[in-house]
């Protein structure tokens, strides 16, 4: 069992070497192209380049457009116009661009032969002090000292809320860390269930192969093994949009929070 | 039973946070499937929030995911 590693996949290795700096007060910073940033910059392209052609602002939509104007729609219908309302108008950039990079980047890991950059903690865990930052800006930004009352539960007596607002800012602090273990967890997840279960396919093939009697099994498993590799792949595509979605979801409600502070709404 | 081995046992034993996601998975996609059966209109609106359940549901388990990793390879 020595030949099958799951984690092997995930390893960072360079693709063209670049000069290292050493950075005072944070160490050596390589700056090589690895594989995570070379499907990364693919990943942008591909955004880019289907963007660009599909932005022929025809007054009847082709089918690159039809789907970019979906894609938009949704977003701006589901996500910004219906968690956060009108307000949320000016994030919809934001939330797009996370929508489809992450995306993108999950879809690409699902591709033979590629790198799943999303299943790197430092790439997950950035975007998400990216988020955070973002929602900490925007409340002080509109807001100023009062959004500090996002901590203060209303409607209950001093006493208890005294006791509450503790739980309230680390369930508040806590947010960066859980968005960025959920898409890590779950593309780490789904990326070596897929290996074991093909692992599976070679193992217990080559021992049903290896003779006749009880071995044959072997065969029987390896198939059904096979049918879950395929079933889930099929899960991890859903899962990988699931997931953009989900991300930009939480974002527009950590923004509402904030942004809609004042209103209740 | 070397400490290698109780590595291993203990990593396993934290993905039972696992259940607990499992379970809350199933009652919110349950009861979700139970209110669009009976309101089949309203079922589109709430989507949304239903992945939003998933997400935090979700998240729970992957806490144990992390314990396991950091008791793996640490």
């Amino acid at each position: 069992m020595a030949g099958i590693q799951p984690m092997e996949q995930f390893l960072i290795h360079h693709v063209v070497e670049g000069p290292k700096f050493s950075a005072p007060g944070i160490g050596i910073i390589d700056l090589s192209i690895t594989n995570s940033v070379l499907f990364m910059l693919i990943g942008t392209v591909i955004i880019g380049t289907f963007f660009m052609l599909s932005a022929k602002r025809a007054l009847v939509p082709g089918r690159a457009q039809a789907l970019a104007e979906m894609l938009y729609g949704m977003i701006d219908e589901v996500l910004t116009g219906g968690i956060i309302g009108d307000r949320g108008r000016p994030f919809l950039p934001f939330i797009f661009t996370l929508f489809m990079l992450i995306a993108i980047l999950n879809l690409i890991g699902l591709a033979p032969g590629g790198f799943t950059v999303t299943s790197q903690l430092a790439v997950t865990g950035t975007l998400a002090v990216l988020t955070f930052a973002t929602v900490l800006v925007v409340g002080f930004a509109r807001n100023g000292l009062g959004f500090f009352k996002l901590f203060w539960p209303s409607g209950m007596h001093w006493g208890m809320a005294l006791f509450l607002m503790p739980i309230e800012m680390l369930s508040f602090l806590i947010r960066p860390f859980t968005l960025a273990l959920r898409l890590f967890g779950n593309m780490l997840g789904g990326h070596v269930v897929v290996y074991i279960f093909a692992s599976f396919v070679i193992g217990l093939g080559a021992y049903g192969l290896s003779g006749f009697g009880l071995n044959t099994l072997g065969l029987l498993g390896s198939g059904l093994s096979f049918v879950m590799v395929v079933a889930l792949t099929g899960l991890d595509f859903v899962i990988a949009i699931i997931q953009a979605f989900v991300w930009s979801a939480l974002a527009c409600v950590y923004l509402n929070e904030v942004v809609n502070l004042d209103h209740g709404h | 039973m070397g400490p290698e081995a109780a590595k291993y046992i203990g990593a396993g034993l934290a993905m039972t946070g696992l259940i607990g996601a499992g379970a809350g998975l199933g009652i919110l996609f349950g009861n979700y499937l139970q209110a669009a059966i009976r309101n089949p209109a309203a079922a589109a609106g709430e989507r949304t929030y239903l992945f939003l359940g998933m997400a935090l549901a979700e998240t729970m388990g992957l806490f144990g995911l992390v314990v396991g990793l950091l008791i793996l390879f640490k």
